[in-house]
């Protein structure tokens, strides 16, 4: 029973280490640029999806104060006089907060999914629910992030009950995913050039005619014909 | 931070260059890149020397990027911060320090190697290689630096492809260089997302503090992901097959600007996250130290060896800076002061010699049109500056004293000595001398090439390369000379930095 709750609870690691590993296994066994180039998209992909799902928690809103923002002229003013209001209007959020080891609202969903490990899905719903391992851990880390967001506490306990996904790992893999297309586009021009260059994109001709254009001998002389042949 | 009116100096080594490169492109083809690329350089290395200075008297330096340090209450920064101590400073001054002079090496030989109208392009991509190569040693941020190394590693890969117009096989290295290399990157990622998950925290100091002590297998799954994806990148031995024809095949400036750096900002991030993140109390340390030693060794030999039957003098340099790597990871592998300071010394001289060496052999190939051994027959009647330059130079990587290569291997040496590893002290101390050995054997059959090979009958005169090229060469090869008799600079230098990074790998963070 254990066994398939490790297993289940952790499925987006599975996802991700199979995803990873057929990348991987496309890039060293496909012969062909172009299928290498996708191996390597597939391989990357699954980092993406990793880092998506270490940040991300069931139930979790996107990262955007909710409630305590009303429409205003004035940005700046605005933020600060809406937010001491809300702090006022919902001491008993913010007591209840409190109790809870001192935690506020945003640190908390930032902090949980580390001791949540491999289990998002563990860290389900309200702040009351969760694990008090994870409580603890949490309280420890929170420290260090909970003064971040002095400024917008307040705001924030107004939305007490809700639970935000950490946007932190979202924003990496966008860099990392603009790294990727970047890296993608540069191997398929460097493929177009190779074409241009060689005439094929088969990467044992490729490498037959290296070798060829270094040692002035084939590198398969039995085999060249049949090749030939085949293509 | 009590620089007063130098506070922006962490961050002016990646600006710089950074907004310089996209002007680059804009500009008319010739001549106009190359000066304005090479001026970036030469400020850069105005700086980076400032920010060594800045660090050597008032100890590190830490940048907030847009302002966001730490809050108060906070130990940690919320956001990216730049975080100089001696052993980047040392390693930007020397990457700095090396454009500064192939950047104006490279006009002659990039009109000549690469199409006109690509020049402004060419410039550009170097530029930001450059950008990247400083960002990935001046961020102390660990997510940060996957950043700057693929801003490096695409640009390099453009570079590389670049050569195709002399050779096409530089399309076929590059695109193994662009696949191993991203394969590197992404294990990198993997490693830094396993941490992240463990610690909460990128930032490279706070990292070290929260992994005190945790020793979990995710953790040491994190570990191993980094220093793999390093070593990709590295050229570790046996993850060293795109470099030879990497380095062979790309643009003779190229080659010398990226075997004189990119390999060492790899040798830097290693060092940083063995001692500066994970330090001494993460048990697996001592696994990969090991590991390292045997890696180290293996190198040093598989790769000489190969180098002693390359036809090409690109591709025998190239394979013995795989060798060199083999050094570098055995000084680190002693996990002694000492140890890291030799490999970080060597790192330093390394990238001098390299640099002379491929500078040299860029001469001959804008002169000769190739860089077989049979264009250098002779050569020391025919180009005399440029054969003496490559012979003084071979000598230092074999580490012959007068030069620098010998204090290097002193100090390997010396550190090798003073440890305890699995392998007894004296039997490492004779593998470094057996290795140099095999490093004369490929370096003499170079000279004999040059001094006791008779011109080919046939060979039609050649002029010695031009000033430009031959003066920055021996620039280089003089440094060689040079900094063999101020090891105060490299030698007090490395020591110190490698003190630093050492006691925090022990723990005493207090010791900064």
């Amino acid at each position: 029973m254990d066994i398939i709750e490790f297993i289940v609870g952790r499925y987006n690691y599975w996802i991700f280490i199979t995803l990873m590993m057929i990348g991987l296994y496309i890039v060293i066994s496909r012969g062909n640029l172009i299928k290498t180039i996708v191996g390597l998209n597939l391989f990357q992909t699954s980092v993406f999806i990793f880092y998506i799902s270490i940040g991300k928690i069931v139930g979790g809103t996107a990262p955007i104060l909710v409630g305590s923002y009303k429409a205003d002229d004035s940005y700046g003013e605005g933020y600060g006089d809406e937010s001491h209001g809300a702090g006022e209007q919902t001491s008993g959020a913010r007591e209840g907060l409190h109790d809870a080891d001192g935690l506020d609202i945003p640190s908390n969903s930032l902090s949980a999914e580390v001791p949540a490990g491999g289990a998002p899905s563990a860290v389900s719903g309200s702040l009351h629910q969760m694990p008090d391992t994870a409580r603890e851990t949490a309280a420890g880390m929170a420290s260090g992030v909970n003064a971040t967001y002095d400024s917008v506490a307040d705001a924030a306990a107004q939305g007490a009950e809700v639970i935000y996904t950490n946007p932190l790992p979202h924003v990496l893999i966008l860099t990392a995913i603009v790294v990727g297309v970047a890296t993608t586009a540069l191997g398929l021009a460097l493929a177009v050039r190779i074409r241009e260059a060689y005439g094929t994109i088969e990467e044992d001709e490729l490498e037959a005619e290296d070798h060829f254009a270094e040692f002035g001998v084939p590198l398969h002389p039995e085999q060249g014909q049949a090749r030939g042949g085949a293509a | 931070m009590a620089i007063p009116g130098l506070e922006q100096l962490p961050v002016l080594p990646v600006v710089i260059p950074l907004v310089a490169a996209p002007l680059t492109l804009l500009m008319k083809p010739g001549r106009a890149p190359w000066a304005w690329a090479t001026l970036v350089s030469w400020v850069t290395f105005v700086v980076t020397l400032l920010l060594l200075e800045a660090v050597w008297v008032h100890g590190p330096v830490e940048y907030a990027m847009g302002g966001w340090g730490a809050p108060e209450g906070m130990s940690a920064p919320i956001g990216i911060t730049y975080y100089v101590d001696l052993a980047n400073a040392l390693v930007l001054t020397l990457v700095a320090g090396i454009a500064s002079v192939v950047f104006p090496y490279a006009y002659y030989s990039v009109e000549s190697e690469i199409d006109h109208r690509q020049t402004p392009a060419f410039y550009t991509a170097l530029l930001i290689c450059f950008t990247g190569l400083l960002g990935v040693t001046i961020t102390g941020d660990a997510f940060n630096v996957f950043v700057f190394l693929e801003i490096s590693s695409l640009s390099t890969y453009a570079l590389i492809a670049m050569g195709a117009r002399n050779d096409r096989r530089a399309l076929t290295a590059s695109f193994n260089y662009l696949v191993m290399g991203t394969i590197g990157a992404t294990f990198y990622v993997i490693g830094i997302g396993l941490l992240y998950q463990a610690t909460g925290t990128l930032n490279m100091l706070d990292l070290h503090q929260q992994l005190m002590g945790q020793s979990n297998r995710m953790v040491e799954a994190g570990f191993a992901f980094i220093i793999t994806g390093i070593g990709l990148k590295l050229a570790m031995v046996p993850l060293h097959l795109w470099l030879p024809n990497a380095y062979c095949y790309a643009p003779s400036a190229i080659s010398a600007f990226l075997a004189a750096t990119a390999t060492k900002v790899q040798v830097y991030i290693i060092l940083r996250f063995m001692f500066s993140v994970f330090g001494f109390e993460f048990a697996f340390l001592e696994v990969a130290l090991n590991a390292f030693i045997v890696l180290g060794i293996v190198g040093m030999f598989y790769a000489s060896f190969v180098a002693v039957f390359r036809d090409n003098v690109k591709q025998m340099l190239a394979y013995s800076s795989i060798a060199q790597i083999g050094y570098m990871l055995l000084g680190i592998s002693f996990g002694t002061v000492d140890g890291v300071a030799a490999s970080l010394i060597h790192v330093f001289n390394h990238a001098l010699i390299k640099a002379a060496l491929f500078m040299g052999v860029g001469c001959v190939v804008l002169r000769l049109g190739s860089s077989n051994f049979a264009a250098f027959n002779g050569l020391a009647k025919r180009m005399p500056w440029t054969a003496w330059g490559l012979i003084i130079s071979g000598l230092s990587l074999v580490g012959v004293p007068l030069t620098v290569g010998f204090i290097s291997k002193w100090k390997l040496m010396e550190a090798a000595f003073q440890t305890q590893t699995f392998i007894p002290p004296l039997l490492i101390v004779l593998l470094i001398g057996a290795s140099s050995l095999l490093a004369a054997i490929y370096i003499g059959r170079l000279a004999y090439a040059m001094l006791l090979q008779p011109v080919p009958e046939d060979a039609e005169p050649v002029k010695e390369a031009p000033h430009l090229m031959r003066i920055t060469m021996w620039i280089m090869v003089l440094a060689n000379i040079w900094f063999f008799f101020q090891t105060d600079v490299t030698v007090g230098v490395a020591t110190r930095a490698a003190q630093a990074l050492l006691d925090t790998g022990l723990g005493y963070g207090g010791a900064y």
